[in-house]
């Protein structure tokens, strides 16, 4: 079995159908497990107070808010080469999310920011490289919107998804290119001197889980929704013609 | 139940709510389009298919 059998859209409209209920629910515990956990049983940071509460939200959304355009890079890139349509539906179908999770990181580091760094906002690295992340999924959904042609769109989006790699990769790396600006290192590193501490590492671990598991969730019930859109149009197309 | 949050209550909470609010409405606004295009393309086969 080939992995290229699920770009056919009848296949995928199958294998979703089978794998969503599972994958909700796995995200639903993960999500409500994660968040209870860190909201409600772990300790105050000695430096941030109960502040450090929002990292279950801030980190989680913000690595979705970057991993969202590489999977749409991804799916890009397969339309371009393959000119597989459920590739080009899927990127579609993540756009929303991702831009959703950059806002939630960017609402909640402005919310976060103001107690610890005395401000909402600063033209940090990271921080920059993030809104110019919003602005490029504005972007990309707008340019979907604006071309009726669906293969078109598929084409130009494709192209606005790789120039916009190099802002989600910046977004993912401003940190270690620019040691200056007020965001701090990444908080999750695989040195355990440089991780968060334990207590905190355990729940914020189910809670990315949680935020990867609702991410896959919603791109497979919006990829569903784009496929059914698109054989409503050449349904109707059809039915004009005759 | 609910923790002491101290005097960062407000940041806390709203950090929380402004993103329950953001991914309730994504959720719910996914579910809604799901929905209504699944309705209009079944209509659609049913029209198109008593038409032949």
């Amino acid at each position: 079995m080939s992995i290229w059998e699920y770009a056919n859209p009848k296949k995928f409209m199958q294998t979703s159908a089978w794998a969503l209920p599972w994958v909700t629910g796995l995200a639903v515990i993960a999500l409500v497990g994660g968040l209870i956990w860190g909201f409600f049983f772990t300790p105050d940071d000695y430096k941030q107070g109960s502040t450090v509460k929002i990292i279950y939200i801030h980190v989680p959304s913000a690595m979705m808010a970057i991993n969202a355009w590489v999977m749409m890079l991804v799916a890009s890139l397969i339309w371009i080469i393959r000119r597989h349509h459920v590739s080009a539906l899927a990127a579609k179908a993540a756009a929303p999310i991702g831009m959703t999770m950059t806002l939630i990181a960017l609402f909640t580091g402005a919310i976060w920011g103001q107690p610890m760094w005395g401000t909402w906002w600063a033209w940090d690295p990271r921080l920059t490289s993030f809104l110019i992340l919003f602005l490029f999924y504005l972007g990309y959904i707008a340019l979907w919107e604006a071309i009726d042609d669906p293969d078109t769109a598929a084409d130009l989006t494709s192209v606005l998804c790789l120039v916009g790699s190099v802002f989600a990769l910046l977004s993912r790396y401003a940190v270690n290119f620019w040691n200056q600006g007020l965001h701090q290192d990444a908080s999750l590193s695989m040195d355990a001197e440089e991780n968060v501490a334990d207590v905190f590492w355990y729940p914020l671990l189910i809670c990315i889980a949680g935020f990867v598991l609702l991410f896959v969730t919603l791109v497979l019930i919006r990829t569903r929704t784009e496929i059914r859109s698109r054989r409503l149009k050449a349904l109707e197309a059809r039915e004009r013609m005759a | 139940m609910m923790p002491d949050l101290g005097k960062y209550a407000g940041t806390v909470l709203s950090a929380y709510g402004v993103t329950l609010a953001l991914l309730a409405a994504l959720v719910a606004l996914s579910l809604w389009r799901g929905a209504r295009v699944k309705r209009a393309l079944e209509a659609q086969e049913r029209r198109m298919g008593r038409n032949g």
